[in-house]
């Protein structure tokens, strides 16, 4: 398993692995808005939570169907499902290096990209800590989303449409932790919520998406 | 490590093209499958390396003991040889890359990435990633495919090794690989009856 981590990590980190992409959106994102909204510091600093966890869903979105279509391409994901790591396994391990090179990027990035939105004070630490605990979830759902739609040609779109509606409840709570950080109230609730969302995806997505890719191969 | 087969029937898009399949391959063994273009021998290879479910009928041997090569080699472009071949070596928890890329003369391309080696290079590579998965039956599917004389004969001589090891090999091939250890099936007799044909051989229907 360790070595599909590096395998997946160094495909990413060589030319055309697409690591970057996911960084580069965000922060195009995020230079964006403020130029679209206008030199308003109070309205961008309402919104700022907001645009950063939408932010973050896009950018996480972009590369979710490599995952698993460019093993299914080339054969590897026949000689995968062979190989003595059980399947459940070798998508756990997918999600983690999609997430090691999409979500924690992001999350260490937010905070920059905050200043640029006029994100208050206290929202800092929760941003960081929302993006956190959340992103896994964005990672482990997209992976089950691109699990589905691994065989089929131009299969990104379908992927895009099926997922993000199941992204809702990460981004509730996830902007809704960083809105109550930066008023001061109440942020842990809805971080604690969040953490469990991706708990429970990583305990039960791998199993789904497993099933989904067996399908798949026939 | 054996392989049997007993009265398989697979399909390939949800029609069964083959039935009543029964085979076994002892180990030391090789079994070349023979047969016209869309009677099912990807199918069968897949079926038995528990790639789909069969429709019925059973397949005996230790999913363990398994290995598949098909047309796509499963290869990184953005890796080298031996990086790729160094993966599936981990994956297996075995080593013996070096051995791999000797046996198939590629020790001299090992640091090349493959998306800049020939179809024939990559077939090879594909080809040394069975000797480092240390299975000991193999489910080759066309595995002479851009392969040049020397290389078909060089893998012939893989293959040999393989068998004199003890292991075994399912093939699908239309090449004679020159194996004294080969017997050979022919799967035109195993063709499932078509219902709407009366049993006239169509490949659209096949």
């Amino acid at each position: 398993m360790t070595a599909l981590l590096l395998r997946d990590l160094r495909l990413a980190t060589r030319a055309g692995g697409g690591f970057g992409l996911g960084l580069a959106f965000f922060l195009l994102v995020a230079v964006l808005v403020p130029l679209g909204v206008g030199p308003e510091p109070a309205l961008l600093a309402r919104i700022a939570p907001g645009i950063l966890w939408v932010g973050a869903l896009l950018a996480c979105l972009l590369s979710l169907d490599r995952i698993f279509a460019l093993d299914f391409e080339d054969g590897s994901m026949d000689l995968l499902a062979i190989a003595p790591i059980p399947l459940e396994g070798v998508v756990a391990v997918k999600a983690l290096a999609h997430w090691l090179v999409t979500g924690l990027p992001l999350t260490l990035l937010s905070p920059v990209l905050g200043v640029l939105l006029n994100l208050p004070g206290p929202g800092y630490v929760w941003l960081v800590l929302s993006l956190g605990l959340g992103t896994p979830a964005l990672s482990l759902i997209g992976a089950f989303g691109a699990a589905l739609t691994v065989g089929l040609k131009r299969g990104g779109l379908l992927l895009s449409l099926l997922v993000l509606p199941l992204y809702v409840p990460t981004l509730i709570y996830g902007a809704e932790a960083v809105r109550r950080g930066v008023d001061g109230q109440g942020a842990p609730t809805a971080l604690l919520l969040l953490a469990g969302l991706t708990a429970g995806a990583a305990a039960l997505l791998p199993f789904a998406a497993a099933a989904a890719i067996r399908v798949n191969l026939r | 490590m054996d392989l049997t087969v007993t009265d398989l029937a697979c399909a390939r898009g949800g029609v069964t093209v083959l039935a009543g399949v029964s085979l076994a391959v002892p180990a030391g063994r090789a079994l070349v499958l023979r047969g016209p273009n869309g009677i099912g021998k990807t199918t069968l290879l897949r079926t038995v390396a528990g790639l789909q479910p069969a429709v019925s009928g059973r397949v005996q041997a230790d999913p363990e003991s398994l290995t598949y090569a098909a047309h796509a080699d499963g290869l990184k472009a953005a890796l080298t040889a031996r990086e790729n071949l160094a993966f599936w070596a981990a994956v297996h928890g075995q080593g013996g890359v070096d051995a791999a890329l000797t046996a198939l003369n590629l020790t001299a391309l090992q640091d090349r990435p493959a998306q800049h080696l020939s179809a024939g290079q990559k077939r090879r590579l594909g080809l040394a990633r069975l000797l480092v998965t240390g299975r000991p039956v193999w489910l080759l599917d066309e595995p002479t495919v851009s392969l040049d004389a020397a290389s078909v004969a060089l893998f012939a001589e893989v293959l040999r090794g393989h068998l004199a090891k003890g292991g075994a090999a399912l093939i699908a091939t239309h090449v004679d690989l020159g194996l004294d250890e080969a017997a050979v099936l022919d799967l035109t007799a195993f063709r499932a009856q078509s219902r709407s044909l009366g049993g006239v051989f169509d490949e659209a229907f096949a």
